[in-house]
């Protein structure tokens, strides 16, 4: 069989699995459509919420990112899991207790307040709609290169199979779903680094091959790299060129950020119990890091294959893939010096470097570097599309139940029965979709960057109200209503002034003691927490009614069923 | 705000009055605070100190038995496992503590 047949079979034979799963797990109250009837177990939570987070970003771009950064790209390794130990012991036990369908829900009625509440809703519509977009391109991208489909015709497929399972299944729809696109996804990642690893280190597990030694030269794989790094005239992989306050901003701002994704959490509301809740914290990041103590292995490796396999070669003599790709123009070689020889250098280097390689295709070129079968280039691509599907359902039921409960039940039509409601978030989930899909097949030009800024918007959001809502019972709705527009609108400010008004200012000279927009995130977390507690201070405690449900939601006794409550 | 808050799942319940409980529940508090206290900070040794601050002066060694400079080894790697260990010692920490003080939800429920 071709590649393309094998492709074409494993994306289908995955897609019908999903739909089968949509057909088996139909939503029939607003329950099970926003929370799966609170009845997931945490093991199978923990595996939605792996492939709800890890989106096509994780799976296609992060790998390559770490390649071309080397030591520097360890602030997406250290930002996209860290946040799980703050979910695990600062948010997810306790939004399960108070045990509300939508953060904005929490929001609102911790903080006595519709304000608060609305102000919630348009931050959860702004950083999901801004993520969703860039999903759905993803879906595109990944029909474009490996069925040769028309990228708008492949983001509409990808739309058709998102409102079939979401729109049908609501959040029980979407969780077995998730489950099954783990299991896709993490096979197609750990395929081929398996393979490369033995291919470059002789050692099977890709973790352990980072630390090995390379085969063809005896040498310790890392430093080769850094030898090959210093020759070339690049920066040495190991240590990486960035600030060192600014990697730790960018961490911050990402780990935080990841805490405060409401798709995210909205994940740990379908478990039954809140020691449920914490467990499958620690599932989810057990699933995630899977991928992500694998991913700085593949940077390497294809970091050192790409090096030794086209630096100073002929030009006539380059491997198969690299002409396949080329095709794309994702790869290109100008001979600048005329010599017919690539010279690939860095910076630092006397000589012109002569070739571009787009950093996406680390991930995606992987097997054929690796001359792997035909299959396993198939289950390349249906990783990447479950990596992107899932997340974007995710994001598209966060979008949904903000319209359907937040904004109708519980703001504009209190009134509206339980059927209407569920069709009501059936109706918005729809909508979500098409314009998700018209973001995918139109990308706004920033859509990339604002993808990355999405954390920084939730990190300086909802993460500071939600903790302080929960760990202090003084903290009134002024501050937090204050808090959250502070933080976002800084966050956003700083943001739009680098990257849109000023991209001509944007480097480390101008920037706010050295810190980058995408580091920011974390100084409007530290300004919303601090608003937040000194507008507390001067502001009327909050009613007895609410200091009396943070103590509940503080003991985990009572989170079940209401008749189970026996305190 | 006329709107009286509603309160989730948690509305309705009887609000806990006697004070044996109330001390308790504090107590129960002040206990998962600390183990809360300890986790966030051997969290933030392993990835921004050991990962960050310190990675470039922790290149100079190797991880034990491995070619891994030390903070190179922090930042992509040993922090993440790190992490996932984090949680489920504090999964296991919590689960007792929920026993001890009889704020558990059982075995079954």
């Amino acid at each position: 069989m071709t590649v393309q047949a094998w492709t074409f079979l494993l994306v289908a034979a995955s897609f019908a699995l999903y739909i089968g799963i949509a057909v088996w797990s139909r939503a029939s109250t607003t329950q099970d459509f926003y929370v799966a009837g609170t009845g997931v177990s945490p093991l199978a939570n923990g595996m939605a919420t792996a492939a709800d987070w890890m989106s096509a970003a994780s799976f296609i771009s992060m790998a390559g990112l770490i390649s071309f950064m080397g030591y520097d790209g360890s602030v997406y390794l250290l930002g996209w899991t860290g946040g799980y130990v703050l979910l695990a012991l600062l948010l997810a036990p306790y939004l399960r207790k108070y045990g509300a369908f939508t953060v904005p829900d929490f929001v609102g009625d911790r903080y006595y307040s519709q304000v608060a509440r609305i102000v919630a809703v348009v931050c959860a519509i702004f950083v999901s709609f801004t993520y969703v977009a860039g999903q759905m391109r993803g879906v595109g991208i990944v029909f474009g290169r490996f069925l040769e489909v028309d990228i708008n015709l492949g983001v509409a497929i990808g739309m058709a199979i998102v409102f079939f399972y979401a729109v049908l299944g609501g959040m029980k729809g979407i969780t077995y779903t998730q489950v099954a696109q783990y299991c896709v996804l993490i096979f197609a990642y750990m395929v081929p680094a398996i393979f490369l690893s033995i291919m470059i280190t002789g050692n099977p597990i890709p973790q352990l091959g980072l630390g090995g030694v390379d085969q063809a030269t005896g040498v310790a794989l890392l430093e080769r790299l850094n030898g090959l790094h210093a020759e070339l005239g690049f920066a040495p992989y190991t240590s990486g060129s960035k600030s060192t306050l600014d990697v730790f901003f960018i961490t911050a701002a990402l780990m935080v950020g990841t805490a405060g994704l409401p798709h995210v959490i909205i994940r740990f509301y379908t478990v039954p119990r809140v020691r449920d809740a914490r467990i499958s914290v620690g599932w989810a990041l057990l699933f995630i890091s899977l991928l992500y103590t694998t991913a700085p292995a593949v940077a390497v490796f294809a970091r050192t294959n790409l090096i030794a396999s086209v630096d100073e070669v002929p030009y006539s003599e380059v491997p198969e893939w690299f002409t396949n790709w080329e095709a794309t123009g994702l790869v290109s070689f100008e001979d600048a010096n005329g010599d017919g020889l690539i010279q690939y250098v860095g910076p630092a280097s006397a000589e012109t470097n002569e070739l571009t390689v787009d950093r996406d295709i680390m991930v995606l070129a992987n097997p054929e570097i690796a001359d792997l079968p035909g299959w396993v280039i198939g289950l390349v691509a249906a990783g990447g599309l479950a990596a992107a599907l899932s997340t974007a359902a995710g994001l598209l039921l966060v979008i949904s139940s903000a319209v359907s409960h937040d904004l109708l039940k519980r703001s504009l039509m209190p009134q509206i029965t339980e059927k209407q409601e569920l069709l009501a978030a059936r109706i918005a989930a729809g909508l979500a979709v098409l314009v998700a899909g018209y973001f995918g097949m139109n990308p706004p030009g920033f859509v990339a960057q604002v993808v990355a800024f999405a954390f920084g918007l939730a990190a300086s959001s909802f993460f500071p109200v939600i903790i302080l809502g929960i760990f202090s019972k003084r903290t009134t709705r002024e501050g937090a209503i204050l808090g959250m527009i502070a933080g976002i609108t800084f966050t956003a400010a700083y943001i739009v002034y680098f990257n849109f008004m000023h991209p001509e200012l944007n480097s480390a000279e101008h920037w706010w003691i050295g810190i980058s927009p995408e580091g920011i995130g974390t100084v409007g977390m530290l300004l919303n927490f601090t608003i937040t507690v000194v507008v507390s201070r001067f502001t009327p405690e909050p009613p007895p009614q609410v200091q009396v449900l943070v103590d509940l939601i503080r003991v985990p006794r009572g989170a079940g069923e209401a008749h189970e409550l026996n305190i | 705000m006329s709107e009286r808050p509603h309160f989730g799942e948690a509305a309705g319940r009887p609000s806990v009055t006697d004070p044996e409980t109330v001390a308790r529940h504090e107590e129960y508090w002040r206990r998962n605070i600390r183990y809360v206290g300890i986790m966030i900070a051997i969290w933030f040794t392993v990835s921004y100190l050991c990962g960050i601050v310190f990675a470039e002066a922790l290149n100079a060694l190797t991880l034990p038995g491995t070619n891994y400079p030390l903070g190179f080894w922090f930042a992509q790697q040993g922090a993440i496992y790190v992490f996932v260990v984090l949680i489920f010692v504090y999964v296991w920490l919590m689960n007792r503590l929920d026993l001890e003080f009889q704020v558990d939800e059982g075995s079954d429920a």
